[in-house]
């Protein structure tokens, strides 16, 4: 690791100033993802600021739904009594990822901003746009098998590594953040952004702005929810393709259907056009099959990837059917 | 258990600023006002390096297994290498150092992460349970025996870490099957493959306690 300054801070207002005042420092929280960049010499910052002393890890009820605080660990979340009960889909997704260890580390503000896992982005030797901008993409014409299907661009073709992002986005989650000026709130949908021309940003989140908390609005789906991974091991690996998938039923007949995708775009991957299809619909493999067709309609593989086309719609169909208890 | 150990005290005060700015400073005074036979002898015992470590390093306290220990460190030192090579604890070892094996695996307040991962400065007032500290004077942690008793490992390297996950693990209450110890033992890798000895020992444990 290249040396670097330490701060701890006690204040979010003086752990924000600080990357006012340098613009080479950057937050740290569980570091699990941090830590591993400054090692491989992707990142190189001049000053951590230490943020875990900060009173942001509680998880409590509001009116309207669930505040989760933005230093709460991974495991905290997943483990805890309001979040089984009401947001299942959430814990499912955040065990899917990494590994005990890393959850009991990794916070939910450090998830939200993890960066992507791919190759190009990681190995310095290689170029990468969203790592050294201008410098082309490795993975375009390189070994692209992990790589997105929707939202791409010529600049960038990386996914978005974070199962627990998937789950937010199909629960409409809200980030409140506090930046040196002013707070605001994020719609989750908004919060990740595609490539385009810029894809060393990966999101909206301005860098001095600090993540405060998560919180869930209410809802009704917390029985017929199911997060499927597909990955090269049974556990502890990176998505090639996840779906979250939530359906609000009243016996067989589809009131509610919320479905987001992991590891096919920038961002993750909300399935607007598949959900309204389902809406009033009587839950069936017939319906979700189409639904599945309509959630792929404008997917794009490269040269590695092409099996995800075939891939993604099946991961899709098998999760509508176990979250509807179809089997 | 309480024995205090102090490190030296070093001047983190006398210099404010980074290790370059330090080298940048010194190096013009000693271009200014060293005479080059004073400069070799410098160069020769690393003057430059040890002062700015000293002036770098940040102080810490935590506890390891019962000590307490006031050390220096400087930011980047990750708390493995903190345990490793300042305090002489070399249990806990450094596998991939990218929280992708588990063999650095300890407990930091009763929880078990990835020490590779997380930076020694990060750990301020916290209490670390290292491999070293599960005996009990010469009796074993009854998943040490258990480890032993069922063959738990070949060459060794991945054993502390997969011994601090079990331990763990087991006070997690994610024992109810086979699948769900292997899915919560998944963050510790074993190229020999001693994975089902592994589960059998972490089962014998669970099954004594209930």
């Amino acid at each position: 690791m290249n040396p670097f300054q330490y701060t701890r801070s006690s204040a979010a207002s003086g752990a924000i100033q600080s990357l006012v005042k340098e613009p080479q420092a950057h937050f740290l929280a569980g570091g699990t993802n941090l830590i591993d960049l400054i090692k491989m010499g992707v990142l190189r910052p001049e000053r951590l600021v230490d943020i875990n002393a900060l009173p942001l890890r509680g998880i409590e009820a509001i009116a309207g739904g669930l505040r989760i605080g933005a230093l709460a660990s991974n495991s905290e979340v997943a483990d805890h009594p309001l979040v089984l009960q009401d947001y299942p889909l959430l814990a499912q997704a955040i065990n899917a990822g990494a590994s005990p260890q890393l959850r009991n580390m990794a916070t939910v503000g450090g998830n939200i901003m993890q960066r992507t896992r791919c190759n190009y982005f990681f190995d310095t030797a290689m170029p990468c746009n969203k790592r050294s901008p201008g410098s082309g993409c490795g993975a375009l014409d390189g070994y692209n098998r992990m790589h997105a299907l929707f939202g791409a661009s010529e600049k960038c073709i990386a996914v978005n590594p974070s199962d627990m992002n998937v789950a937010l986005t199909a629960l409409e989650a809200v980030v409140h953040v506090k930046g040196p000026k002013r707070d605001r709130k994020i719609a989750f949908s908004d919060f990740h952004r595609l490539p385009g021309d810029h894809p060393e940003k990966d999101n909206t989140l301005e860098r001095t702005e600090l993540i405060i908390s998560v919180d869930l609005p209410a809802n009704s789906f917390n029985r017929h929810v199911h997060y499927l991974k597909v990955r090269d091991r049974t556990s502890f690996a990176f998505a090639l393709i996840s779906v979250a998938a939530a359906l609000d039923l009243e016996g067989d007949k589809i009131k509610g259907a919320r479905l987001a995708m992991g590891g096919v775009a920038h961002k993750p991957w909300r399935l607007h056009g598949a959900e309204a299809f389902l809406l009033g619909k009587t839950s069936g493999e017939d319906v979700f099959r189409q639904a599945a067709r309509i959630a792929m309609q404008g997917a794009k593989a490269y040269k590695y990837n092409q099996f995800k086309l075939t891939l993604a719609p099946n991961a899709i169909l098998q999760a509508l059917k176990t979250a509807s208890s179809l089997g | 258990m309480s024995k205090r150990r102090n490190a030296p005290p070093e001047g983190k005060d006398l210099l404010k600023g980074s290790r370059r700015d330090f080298l940048k400073q010194s190096s013009l005074l000693s271009a200014a006002a060293l005479t080059p036979g004073t400069l070799i002898r410098a160069a020769n015992e690393q003057w430059d390096e040890k002062v700015a470590d000293a002036f770098e390093k940040l102080p810490l306290n935590l506890e390891v297994n019962g000590v307490k220990y006031s050390v220096n460190v400087e930011p980047r030192v990750t708390l493995l290498d903190l345990l490793r090579e300042q305090l002489n604890l070399t249990g806990s070892k450094k596998g991939c150092d990218r929280g992708q094996c588990g063999a650095c695996t300890v407990h930091v307040n009763g929880v078990r992460i990835n020490s590779c991962l997380s930076l020694a400065l990060c750990n301020e007032g916290k209490k670390v349970t290292t491999i070293e500290g599960l005996a009990k004077g010469d009796v074993l942690h009854p998943m040490q025996e258990a480890f032993i008793k069922h063959d738990g490992f070949q060459c060794g390297y991945c054993t502390s870490g997969q011994i601090m996950s079990a331990v763990a693990l087991v006070k997690e209450g994610r024992t109810q099957s086979p699948g769900e110890i292997s899915e919560f033992m998944s963050g510790n890798i074993c190229r020999c493959g001693a994975y089902s000895n592994i589960v059998k020992a972490i089962q014998e444990v669970k099954n004594s306690q209930s």
